[in-house]
């Protein structure tokens, strides 16, 4: 008995912004949950389970707050499971509500994602000091700093490749209505010249801070073929690695190489670049997007620099990397994974409005979370999987 | 679709921990018992599921170290569920079904002992209209226990029969926190904890952590004489506010036990931190008298946040494994006054 064939038939996510005052945390995620199940054109009737993500419970200062909100996410009655899987959540997230389907459990199954981060502090929250623990010390910028510095170090990339990554991310940002940053003067030069805040990341090449979520309906194949251009899943995949270790490459992430493996097998891909024509990749800190070029096997290591800066990720590149705007425009942290799932799904049904890319097939959807440490990945196409 | 079964556990319990809240140093050799038990090593193992709470740990990312637990490369296909493991197993048996992978670890991890567990707990409500209360468990507890017996749905003499049956019971359990029956008259005569409830009818703050593996079909076969078969999975959640539902009653473990089918268990691990939702859960998975309840002593005598769930399920597997049972249940709840509940059954075939 194999997999039952599962596929996205709704899509919702709410206007990111620094501190939604206007919505309670239950209201956050109904706009993005109403939103999707009128995309699938359902009801709360129609769903048969319900999946949560978020990232640490210290952001809102609420202890599994899954549980306070099951009657406003319409799960009362239902079976509510909560993820829970670092800044990787929100593709981890989606995922395992593909699995309620996929295993033959459930036929519609409603996922959401989400972070209230104006509710505390996201940097404090992660700096809590632990006896034993290294210290994650004035939040994730300080932590991938050196690994950056030592990305450039080993690839010889010019210094300005940040910058390329950050300008085309926020102008991608202008053309989607739900993106947090909306900086139409931000070119390459402004990048360069915004504050150095952690060598060699400056300001202008980190991720905002978002409230913000995330919502999917995943069903199976019958209600998928009902359905207007489902996105169908060629293949997950989840990959983790401990914080520290010796012999841990943190620029380039074992647990990452193998996942993306993992997954274009899974998907039947053979040649990424090619195969993949449009991807939504994790990128908090602009460097990334080069990097995980080369630890998704787009580019070969030392190389993926070089895409980034010869245009190839732009919406009219090779390969178009966050055409939403990415991370670095909307950073709602347990929901940045799903969104990177969810836009991912609107490329490949076509419904990506502004941000569309022409012709999309296949689609990448990626979430990394940790210390570069966990990793959840989905690939969706236009036509049903074939494996 | 294949068959899963439970094929290896183990627990540790215990009043206050002497390590850290990610509880490294007891998963380790909890690991190494589990492949002790299934002649499985760290390489056989396909998926790994964690269930635990950073508010817990009073940090974020608690389970993040806890992967330090498993071994460092290469990386593994994991996950973690921020509820009791029970869930975890949940997530595990559902990766299983889906044919990706054939074995899966589950564990949980929980030191209850670093704050003030009551307390920490008020901040699982709803921080618009409870929370700033601050309602602790013991007193949320307090309040369905009065419901119950104002209805006449049970009184304090059941509870103190549940209560002595289960330390009773403890005494033969060496991960027993609290244990020693005595009997019902002597325990009536405790005085009030929580009124009407007595301390020795609220479950121990624990310290601890737990693993069970899981495998499919011929996998389960080779790790175990007599595999315990899931046979029925299923959980359910009901709304949190005290207000909108009748706490005398728990509608989701109902569903729960309904959708699982538990007609032919004869024994139940019920996770019940509280006397009276022993009875409460015994009348929504309407278990006959005959079923043997709580055997290692249940919640009562040992409850160790996160995990005690998971050891419900662990515990109702040994009597297959050990043949005393063809079909036996494990019962997770959580979320205040059995808000959310899991039914997992499982039975032995020869």
């Amino acid at each position: 008995m194999g997999k039952v064939p599962a596929a996205v038939v709704g899509v919702g996510q709410t206007h990111h912004r620094a501190k939604r005052e206007d919505v309670s945390i239950a209201g956050l995620c109904r706009e993005a949950i109403d939103r999707a199940l009128t995309d699938a054109r359902m009801t709360f009737a129609d769903i048969d389970a319900i999946v949560v993500g978020k990232a640490p419970d210290l952001f809102e200062g609420v202890m599994m707050p899954e549980l306070f909100l099951a009657e406003a996410l319409g799960a009362a009655g239902k079976p509510l499971l909560r993820v829970h899987t670092a800044g990787s959540v929100g593709g981890s997230t989606a995922i395992v509500a593909a699995s309620l389907v996929q295993a033959g459990v459930h036929q519609r199954v409603l996922t959401v994602s989400f972070e209230k981060q104006s509710e505390s502090n996201a940097m404090w929250a992660l700096s809590v000091p632990m006896p034993f623990i290294m210290p994650v010390h004035a939040g994730a910028g300080g932590y991938f700093a050196p690994h950056v510095r030592s990305y450039i170090r080993r690839s010889g990339a010019p210094t300005h490749v940040g910058a390329i990554v950050a300008a085309k991310d926020r102008q991608n940002a202008l053309r989607n209505p739900f993106a947090h940053l909306r900086n139409p003067d931000t070119t390459v030069d402004s990048v360069l010249a915004s504050q150095m805040l952690w060598d060699p990341i400056r300001y202008d090449e980190t991720c905002p801070s978002s409230d913000g979520a995330c919502a999917l309906v995943i069903t199976d194949a019958d209600t998928a073929r009902a359905a207007e251009s489902p996105a169908w899943i060629h293949g997950t995949v989840m990959r983790s690695e401990p914080t520290t270790a010796a012999e841990r490459d943190q620029v380039n992430p074992q647990a990452g190489r193998e996942a993306a493996a993992a997954l274009w097998k899974q998907a039947g891909i053979t040649n990424p670049l090619e195969e993949i024509d449009a991807a939504e990749i994790y990128v908090p800190f602009s460097w990334f997007e080069p990097m995980w070029l080369e630890n998704l096997g787009f580019m070969p290591e030392g190389e993926g620099w070089r895409l980034a800066e010869s245009g190839g990720t732009a919406m009219d590149g090779v390969l178009p990397v966050n055409c939403s705007g990415g991370v670095l425009s909307s950073n709602p942290i347990g929901a940045s994974g799903m969104l990177r799932f969810a836009e991912a799904a609107l490329q490949v049904r076509g419904q990506a409005g502004e941000h569309q890319v022409d012709g999309v097939r296949r689609a990448l959807g990626h979430a990394y979370g940790g210390g570069s440490q966990f990793f959840a990945m989905w690939v969706v196409g236009d036509q049903p999987p074939s494996n | 679709m294949r068959e899963v079964a439970v094929v290896g556990f183990a627990q540790r319990q215990m009043a206050e921990f002497d390590g850290s809240p990610t509880c490294v140093e007891l998963l380790v050799p909890l690991f190494a018992e589990c492949y002790e038990q299934t002649g499985f090593t760290r390489k056989d193992i396909d998926f790994w599921c964690s269930g635990s709470s950073d508010y817990l740990a009073g940090r974020s990312f608690s389970f993040v170290s806890a992967v330090d637990a498993i071994g460092a490369l290469p990386p593994v296909n994991e996950s973690h569920v921020e509820m009791d493991a029970a869930w975890a197993l949940y997530e595990a048996w559902l990766k299983i079904r889906t044919g990706e992978v054939d074995t899966a670890l589950v564990y949980g991890f929980g030191k209850s002992s670093a704050g003030v567990l009551r307390r920490t707990l008020s901040l699982q409500l709803d921080p618009y209209t409870l929370t700033p209360l601050w309602p602790d468990t013991v007193s949320l507890a307090g309040l369905q226990a009065r419901a119950g017996i104002d209805s006449g749905a049970w009184d304090e003499r059941a509870m103190a029969e549940v209560v002595n049956r289960s330390l009773t019971d403890a005494e033969k359990n060496e991960y027993a926190v609290r244990r020693g029956g005595s009997s019902v008259e002597e325990l009536l005569a405790r005085p009030m904890y929580a009124d009407p409830l007595r301390k020795h009818d609220c479950a121990p703050v624990t310290d601890g952590a737990a693993a069970i593996v899981l495998a499919a079909d011929d996998r389960a076969r080779g790790a175990v004489d007599r595999p315990a078969w899931i046979s029925g999975l299923a959980h359910h959640v009901d709304p949190l506010h005290l207000g909108g539902r009748d706490l005398t009653r728990s509608p989701s473990a109902a569903r729960a036990g309904n959708a699982a089918g538990v007609a032919d268990v004869e024994v139940a691990e019920l996770h019940a931190p509280f006397s009276h939702q022993e009875l409460v859960l015994r009348r929504e998975l309407a278990l006959a008298d005959d079923v043997r309840i709580n055997p290692s002593g249940g919640a009562l005598a040992a409850n160790p946040m996160f995990t005690a769930g998971l050891n419900r399920i662990g515990e109702a597997a040994r009597r297959i494994w050990d043949g005393s049972a063809g079909s036996a249940l494990g019962h997770a709840t959580s979320g205040p006054a059995l808000q959310q509940n899991l039914v997992c059954v499982m039975e032995g075939r020869s």
